[in-house]
């Protein structure tokens, strides 16, 4: 049984640590005025975080970079979204390549 | 009654293939959020736990890291500490996102609490700030339901759900996150930044503890010139 009162507290203390995480960048944000070209490296850094999420989620699980099932899904995924497929289709897509593929025993 | 108000003059700004990306990204989420809650009861955790702590955390990854963790005999100071590590990205996120989107006053304490890696993509990925504003609050809210939900009833189906990978739900938040941020890439400057930092992160992965591959990833915005060239200073 993995669960006590203690495991709420950590709980409770990760729900408002993130809390801090998100508020923090608002408050900032509208107590400072940034000049254009910062809030570009801003913007820039944004981007940047959500790239580098796409690459770890899609190559790495845990600590472990391997497996083929699931970049190739999302490489199908991403090629159909170059090519103006719909929403649906692309992520529809990346889900089913990929589970054919483990289907077929991919790794 | 004001969040309605306000949701309502929200709504018309929205148009239909933006509303279509942001309901598919939601119930794409929820489908995760059934795997997450099938797990969680699978691994012991009360019936209610998955739930309450989607609504509270709000942030997948970071929750699958923190339950991993303590079914794994971790101890919850180190769950908590490293599932912090993973949300640490959301400080830089807040920092992007135009203060006329989040909003003055209580609305950016619930605005805040809205900010995950979907909302942020789709808000920075339209013109104009009442389209910037309408697709955070509305992804954010969608997510605020559809995740808990999922979670919930992954949470009930329990034990029905066995292989969750097999179904190949885990490539479908890279691939919504890719497919949103696609139109930004087509920057020279941006796709130079943004497959830098992804190359950090990456080899970094081994090493690392989840969450500081991506922060470190940020080293990639100063390697990268702006377009405006180098002489204009900070």
């Amino acid at each position: 049984m993995p669960y006590s009162p203690t495991v709420l507290v950590a709980l409770l203390t990760l729900a408002a640590g993130t809390f801090v995480f998100r508020f923090t960048g608002p408050v900032l944000r509208s107590r400072l005025t940034f000049p254009p070209r910062a809030e570009h490296l801003l913007n820039t850094s944004a981007m940047v975080l959500l790239g580098s999420l796409v690459v770890t989620a899609t190559l790495a699980t845990g600590q472990h970079v391997g497996g083929v099932a699931r970049p190739m899904g999302v490489v199908v995924g991403g090629v159909l979204a170059c090519r103006k497929a719909p929403f649906l289709v692309v992520v529809i897509a990346a889900a089913a390549v990929t589970a054919v593929l483990r289907l077929l025993s991919v790794p | 009654m004001f969040i309605i108000f306000n949701m309502r003059s929200i709504w018309r700004t929205l148009d239909r293939d933006l509303l279509r990306a942001i309901v598919l990204a939601c119930l794409a989420v929820g489908a995760i959020g059934v795997s997450y809650g099938a797990v969680c009861v699978t691994e012991g955790f009360p019936l209610w736990f998955p739930a309450v702590a989607a609504v509270l955390v709000l942030a997948a990854s970071s929750e699958f890291l923190f339950v991993g963790m303590i079914a794994a005999g971790g101890s919850p100071v180190a769950a908590t500490l490293v599932a912090l590590l993973a949300n640490a990205r959301h400080l830089p996120y807040g920092l992007a996102i135009p203060p006329q989107v989040i909003q003055p006053g209580w609305r950016r304490i619930v605005a805040s609490h809205l900010m995950n890696d979907e909302s942020v993509v789709l808000a920075l990925a339209q013109p104009d700030v009442p389209r910037q504003r309408g697709a955070y609050w509305v992804c954010g809210l969608g997510m605020l339901i559809c995740w808990p939900a999922g979670a919930m009833l992954g949470a009930l189906a329990g034990n029905l759900i066995h292989d969750t990978e097999a179904l190949g739900l885990d490539a479908m938040f890279p691939a919504i996150i890719l497919a949103l941020m696609l139109p930004a890439l087509r920057e020279r400057a941006m796709r130079g930044a943004v497959l830098a930092g992804a190359a950090i992160a990456l080899a970094t992965t081994p090493f690392l503890p989840a969450g500081l591959p991506v922060l470190l990833a940020l080293f990639a915005v100063f390697l990268n010139p702006a377009p405006k060239g180098p002489q204009e200073a900070l």
